[in-house]
């Protein structure tokens, strides 16, 4: 059955939503969509890094992301620039950054489109065992660290104060953003992966009371959009990446609709 | 009132000559203070004189820069923050709200939303709740876990005054059941509640403090708020004895001007309630001059007339 790339690229995909979603739902309450981006974007140095050196590419792409992600954390405790221009400058400097070193590279000829925008349907079995076990390894986490998570969105204070550790959450937090877009990037490319994570979780927005239902709707919900892009691509002969999130543009328009939400007139009936 | 005598136990946490610096200024300096089991503290004070510091200063949110806090150990804290704005991407109910920081048995949970009084919303929406509701909920959230010192910032913000009263007669409710100690900040400078036992007037450091003064039995008080409503208000009347300037800098009663209040500054007087009458000339002294330098501290609306005469207030003293 693994010996199908449409299988093995469905089976790769539908682990990355299910390890997407929640972490995706924290990007969204805790409004980190550009720094989502900005470590993405930072996979590239990664790449051209992992070329130069001979190394690991997962690995690499891994190191760069935290390593930035730390970096960010250092830059805003000093608050000499908004944490939104700093975001833009180490966004786009990790990208041009990349972009410059591959050129100086002419040794390598790489598929700069295949590291842009993903080519999931050249997964190999290699790499379904890295994205469900780096997958399981993200979760766990993310289950562990729930509660000073959640408490710190809300307040950082008010879970500092109460005995819960909001720094420390946070600094695991972005490490395993890290972990995901590491493992993304090969499936959805660079320039897609913050729309996996956000796109799902924003979708789920509607149908959640509470923050558990709505990491685990976002998880099928991308799982749903991977399968749909996956085959939507197949039939009409559109790339693979952007398709999933087209899929997932869909789900997330669907769920605007009041036929299908839980509407704003129900909840606000029920608040009165 | 069974009250344990405040004396009598250990500090839950006690600040001792605290300062916190920030960007090369001191927020706050020369804080003394501790709250005790069965203890209320109110802290008073204008905006930005640094009460939300001084807080969070005890509770450990923020670090001091110098001086001493201690909290006793496992202390467990109940906190409700000044501002709280939750993310409307954010799904939370009231219910899944009270077990944000950690779990709760179903009785706790009712019990606490049940002495807000608001049992009834359990699964409502926070966003969807008034600001008076969510103020409540955030109460029973930080009651609920059963903590050692209940820290208040500002509870009263956003809410009218008939829900302020309500909130206020909660508070000593709270104390009076669970025996916890509370700290409280208020910004409103006449209306402390009468359950306090402390209220420390701050304004970058302890500019005063003291027991609340006698209620205002005044039919005006009554009118406003009925006769159970005045029961529970009290004025805080006091006097200082030195003034902030426009510039910053301070003015002290013998005349002299120096560019902080810290204690070791100037001539204070060492905050001697008995001492009102012999301050009150040099104070107003200094008023005639720089009178535009008093707007903070024109706490004199309800000197009453025996406000002169020099009197004590004992410690442990009650108004209910």
């Amino acid at each position: 059955m693994l010996d199908d790339f449409f299988v093995r690229a469905i089976i790769a995909g539908v682990g990355l939503a299910l390890t997407t979603g929640p972490l995706g739902c924290f990007i969204i309450w805790r409004r980190m969509a550009y720094f989502g981006d900005t470590i993405s974007h930072s996979a590239l140095l990664g790449v051209a890094l992992s070329l130069l050196m001979q190394f690991n590419l997962t690995l690499s792409v891994f190191v760069v992301a935290a390593a930035v992600s730390i970096l960010l954390l250092v830059l805003q405790k000093r608050q000499a620039l908004s944490a939104d221009a700093l975001l833009g400058i180490l966004s786009h400097a990790t990208l041009a950054i990349g972009l410059v070193m591959v050129a100086f590279m002419t040794w390598v000829r790489i598929d700069l489109i295949a590291f842009l925008f993903g080519d999931i349907l050249a997964v190999s079995k290699a790499d379904i065992a890295f994205i469900w076990g780096g997958g399981i390894l993200v979760l766990a986490a993310i289950a562990w660290l729930w509660r000073p998570l959640l408490a710190s969105t809300v307040n950082p204070e008010l879970a500092e104060a109460e005995g819960l550790k909001p720094e420390r959450a946070r600094l695991f937090f972005m490490l395993l953003m890290a972990v995901v877009i590491a493992i993304a990037m090969k499936i959805v490319g660079i320039m897609l992966i913050t729309s996996l994570l956000i796109i799902p979780a924003a979708a789920a927005r509607r149908f959640s009371s509470t923050p558990e239902i709505m990491a685990v709707l976002a998880s099928l919900i991308g799982a749903v959009a991977v399968v749909g892009g996956l085959f939507g691509s197949l039939t009409y002969d559109t790339p693979s990446g952007p398709s999933i999130v087209v899929a997932a543009l869909i789900l997330f328009i669907l769920s605007l609709l009041p036929k299908f939400g839980r509407g704003q007139a129900a909840t606000e009936g029920q608040g009165s | 009132m069974p009250l344990p005598a405040n004396s009598e136990a250990r500090p839950l946490v006690s600040l001792s000559n605290v300062g916190v610096r920030r960007n090369g200024r001191w927020l706050v300096r020369g804080v003394d203070f501790s709250v005790s089991r069965g203890e209320i503290v109110t802290l008073i004070g204008p905006n930005g004189s640094g009460k939300s510091t001084t807080v969070k200063t005890a509770i450990g949110v923020m670090k001091a820069d110098e001086g001493k806090v201690t909290r006793a150990s496992g202390l467990k804290v109940g906190y409700v923050p000044q501002k709280l704005a939750i993310d409307w991407t954010l799904p939370l109910t009231v219910r899944r709200l009270m077990t944000l920081t950690g779990p709760l048995s179903a009785s706790d949970m009712n019990e606490a939303l049940d002495a807000v009084g608001l049992a009834h919303m359990i699964n409502a929406e926070v966003q969807h709740l008034s600001g008076g509701e969510f103020q409540r909920a955030l109460m029973a959230r930080a009651i609920a876990r059963k903590p050692d010192l209940l820290v208040l910032d500002e509870p009263v913000q956003g809410v009218d005054f008939s829900g302020e009263i309500a909130i206020y007669e909660l508070i000593k409710t709270i104390r009076n059941r669970t025996g916890c100690g509370i700290l409280l900040i208020s910004h409103d400078l006449h209306v402390v509640m009468a359950a306090t036992d402390t209220v420390i007037c701050l304004n970058g450091h302890v500019c005063c403090r003291g027991t609340p003064q006698a209620v205002t039995q005044s039919a005006e008080y009554v009118r406003l708020f009925g006769s159970r409503a005045a029961q529970s208000l009290a004025v805080y009347s006091h006097d200082h004895d030195h003034t902030h300037l426009p510039d910053g800098r301070v003015l002290h009663a013998d005349g002299s001007v120096t560019d902080h209040c810290h204690p070791d500054d100037g001539h204070h007087h060492g905050h001697d309630h008995s001492g009102h009458s012999h301050d009150h000339a040099h104070h107003d002294h200094g008023h005639a001059s720089h009178d535009h330098g008093h707007a903070h501290h024109d706490h004199a609306y309800h000197h009453t007339a025996d406000d002169g005469h020099g009197h004590k207030h004992p410690a442990g003293e009650r108004h209910a």
